[in-house]
């Protein structure tokens, strides 16, 4: 069993703060075949369409009857570990300063052997079940852990390198206001986070589940309103230096397309929140997270948007909300990027419609306010870069890989 | 013994053996390592540059360039080339491509030559960029070097075969009596098994003294056919036969064993000797494990006897089994693909009899072994040869 890990001191603001190091990231285009697998949390390897061999690394040809059709397929988890190593003096700055480190050889039940970083209690001999997850640099890793739950596992050193856990970390949800950001605090809070900041704009101005809100402990409402950069600045200049996990729940829904609109007042505030919002966030808290990348067991970790799905295919109902989100989509990657020096994540949560007030016209499945909560704990948790929540952005996930234009024409209606 | 149907190596011959003493580390350029390999092997073969006129190189470090840039460098010109990136089964590779080269007159005299340099860098750009497995699926995962690697298969083999620190420990502390013996080996130090074992761990089984250190240098011999040799009056040994394998036992889940293990009998089939007619052998140490693998995959001893072996056996320069008797890499150091070279070039000048300080008595026989290139989860290269001397 490993120890719980406990709940970090005071930080002394004298002493340096260690500033974040990458492990090794250059793979080939093949592998990351491996980095979608591990950003959406599936385990996949490549499986040869004319002889069924599964194989590993990333291959152009299968080994088994050269045949090029190696697709990308998700595959059985279970392996048996043949032998490990802990690591003493690796030459890589990032390993050596997270010595001792674990590593081991995995043989798939599926065939192929699978170098892998292990978790504490993996143990030569035993059955391990495996993913891909990760790293600090952003890269795909293969990851062994014990078939079964054990104690504190999620707390195991290595594996909390590839994950985002709320526990013990300090959060900012970004609006308060809106149910999903009432129920991610609450969620997170379950979680173990050991603060969440709660940001709301005009906080004078009552609102639904406030009472609540306050009445947490741990919670602290703080005066934010995205859309204004100072608002944003001077938080920052207040927390910004606690902020280990940022859940972005920015919510400015509004229907209509184009021609049914008359002018660009609506589609301004829809940019101004969501869009502009994004960027006041970004530039006021983004580099600080990624100074503190390697800052202790409450380092900063990740950075979590929900997003429509409608960002990836618009939606002519709610076609300017769509275009905005698609924009949001799309500066997610660059803050990914940006981010990435840190070692922190950018999590992308796309939901369909919403149950709330500014999709009532809109007929059922609707995705809960809860669902949305927990989909942020559970991607934190697991390491995850994309997850598509509820019935509908799942459906649209589908639709959009298996044809972009039915999809396109389909949803016009 | 069974037969061999191959081509015997009718009068092929290797001479000059050449080896640049290596630095631990280097400001100059492999091919400042090569090109020093090179007049040592003209000056000492008393022959012109101009009398080579084939050319085969080997080195991790000398990048961008490849073979024929460093045909124009040092102003050779060849009818026969090759640049081989096989690691540390290089040099076996290079002797064969040689002998066959001569034998069938397409080239007289083959420079042999491989070097590398060491600058403080150098090792871990090797490392980063070593293979496109070990770049996808090993590098990311903290290898320091092949050290986490080769502690897999190790730790392995040592559990399957009941094989403990100790034996191997004798195989590195043998040789680092021998390298006491050579002034140009980087570790001058004696070692003693209590050190070996209390040394400090690297990748757990792996500790510090199983570990090669990354060095400078070049290593260098000739290959032409006996009468070109005799012409130039240069003492010569007689290739008897070589084997070379690459991704051997894919099927087996661990590295337990090399490509030798498959080859051995045509091995020995086409040198027409068995194992004890050998008076010395050289394998590839770049961990002694791997060493203690080969005695068994060569033939010395039956697979998982490696470890009786090393203890029933004096792998010393005057034991009853002489085995790396420059000190191997383990103790002279490890010049990239150089590493490759240095224990078949010492086997050379013992089967010549100018190993000077290092010299094994009467020694005829020799067999030097080549192992590289862990792409992923273990070497796949692997050769073998057994050479003989003139008066044989």
């Amino acid at each position: 069993m490993i120890d719980p890990i406990r709940p970090p001191k005071r930080k002394n603001p004298l002493l340096r703060t260690r500033l974040p190091t990458s492990p090794p990231k250059p793979r080939s285009r093949k592998s990351h075949g491996f980095t979608r697998a591990a950003a959406e949390g599936r385990f996949m390897l490549q499986c040869c369409e004319s002889c069924g061999t599964f194989c590993y690394p990333a291959r152009e040809a299968c080994p088994s009857c050269l045949s090029f059709g190696l697709a990308f397929v998700d595959a059985p988890r279970r392996g048996t570990l043949l032998a490990e190593t802990t690591g003493r003096v690796p030459s890589d700055v990032y390993f050596r300063e997270r010595t001792p480190w674990r590593v081991g050889l995995v043989k798939m039940d599926c065939g192929p052997t699978v170098v892998a970083h292990l978790h504490a209690e993996c143990a030569e001999g035993a059955p391990v079940r495996m993913s891909f997850q990760l790293d600090k640099g952003g890269q795909a890793v293969a990851f062994a852990r014990p078939e079964g739950e054990t104690p504190n596992m999620a707390d195991d050193k290595q594996w909390r390198e590839m994950t985002a856990d709320p526990k013990f970390r300090r959060v900012l949800v970004t609006n308060g206001r809106s149910m999903i950001g009432q129920e991610a605090v609450t969620a997170l809070k379950v979680a173990g986070a050991k603060t969440v900041f709660v940001g709301v704009a005009e906080p004078w101005r009552p609102f639904a589940g406030e009472k609540l809100l306050r009445g947490q402990d741990g919670v602290e409402i703080v005066p934010l309103d995205v859309a204004d950069e100072k608002s944003a600045a001077d938080l920052a200049a207040d927390i910004g230096g606690k902020v280990d996990i940022l859940v972005n729940t920015t919510e400015y829904v509004r229907s209509g397309g184009l021609l049914d609109r008359k002018g660009t007042s609506i589609a301004r505030d829809e940019i101004d929140q969501a869009y502009l919002g994004f960027i006041n966030l970004a530039q006021a808290f983004g580099p600080a997270m990624r100074m503190r990348g390697a800052d202790g067991i409450n380092n900063s970790v990740a950075w979590v948007n929900i997003l429509s799905v409608y960002s990836l295919a618009s939606w002519p109902a709610f076609g300017a909300y769509s275009a905005s989100q698609a924009a949001c989509l799309s500066l997610s990657h660059c803050l990914r990027a940006e981010l990435r020096p840190g070692g922190v994540k950018v999590v992308n949560l796309f939901t369909g419609p919403v149950d709330t007030e500014w999709f009532q016209t809109v007929p059922p499945p609707k995705v809960a306010p809860r669902a949305v909560a927990q989909a942020i704990v559970s991607a934190l948790r697991n390491g995850l870069e994309e997850m598509y929540v509820g019935d509908v952005a799942e459906e649209i996930r589908q639709r959009l890989a298996a044809n972009p234009k039915a999809l396109e024409r389909e949803l016009d209606r | 013994m069974k037969n061999s149907l191959r081509i015997p190596y009718d009068r092929v011959v290797m001479a000059a053996p050449v080896t640049i003493p290596y630095a631990r580390y280097s400001i100059e350029s492999a091919q400042w390592w090569i090109g020093r390999a090179l007049g040592a092997l003209v000056a000492q073969a008393g022959i012109k540059a101009s009398d080579i006129d084939g050319l085969c190189v080997s080195s991790f470090t000398m990048g961008p360039d490849s073979g024929i840039g460093l045909t124009q460098h040092f102003g050779l010109c060849v009818r026969w080339l090759d640049t081989i990136p096989l690691g540390g089964a290089s040099a076996i590779a290079a002797l064969r491509r040689a002998a066959r080269a001569v034998q069938a007159h397409d080239a007289d005299i083959v420079a042999c030559v491989a070097g590398d340099t060491n600058h403080v860098d150098s090792f871990r750009l090797t490392l980063e960029n070593f293979s496109r497995f070990n770049q996808d699926a090993v590098y990311p995962y903290g290898a320091g070097g092949a050290n986490s690697s080769f502690a897999l298969i190790a730790g392995n083999y040592m559990r399957t075969y009941g094989v403990t620190r100790e034996d191997v420990g004798r195989i590195a502390v043998a040789q680092r009596a021998n390298a006491l013996r050579n002034p140009n080996a980087l570790m001058k130090t004696p070692l003693t098994i209590e050190q070996y074992l209390s040394a400090r761990p690297i990748s757990d089984p792996i500790h510090l003294f199983d570990c090669v250190m990354p060095c400078a240098g070049a290593e260098a011999f000739l290959v032409m056919r006996d009468e070109t040799a005799a012409s130039l009056g240069l003492p010569a040994a007689r290739l008897l036969s070589t084997i070379e394998r690459h991704n051997a036992f894919a099927e087996d889940p661990m590295q337990v064993r090399g490509g030798w293990a498959m080859d051995a009998g045509e091995l020995y089939a086409m040198a027409g000797v068995n194992p004890d007619d050998l008076d010395i052998v050289q394998t590839y140490d770049d961990y002694p494990v791997i060493t203690m693998m080969q005695f068994e995959d060569l033939g010395f001893c039956k697979k998982g006897e490696g470890a009786e072996f090393v203890r029933q056996h004096d792998l010393t320069i005057d034991g009853d089994f002489p085995h790396n008797t420059s000190g191997g890499q383990l103790s002279v150091g490890q010049a990239g693909a150089a590493g490759a070279y240095l224990g078949l070039v010492e086997g050379l000048r013992q089967v010549l009899g100018t190993a000077g300080p290092t010299q094994v008595k009467g020694a005829s026989f020799a067999l030097a072994s080549g192992f590289g290139m862990i792409n992923y989860d273990r070497g796949l290269a692997s050769g073998a040869a057994i050479f003989a001397g003139p008066s044989l």
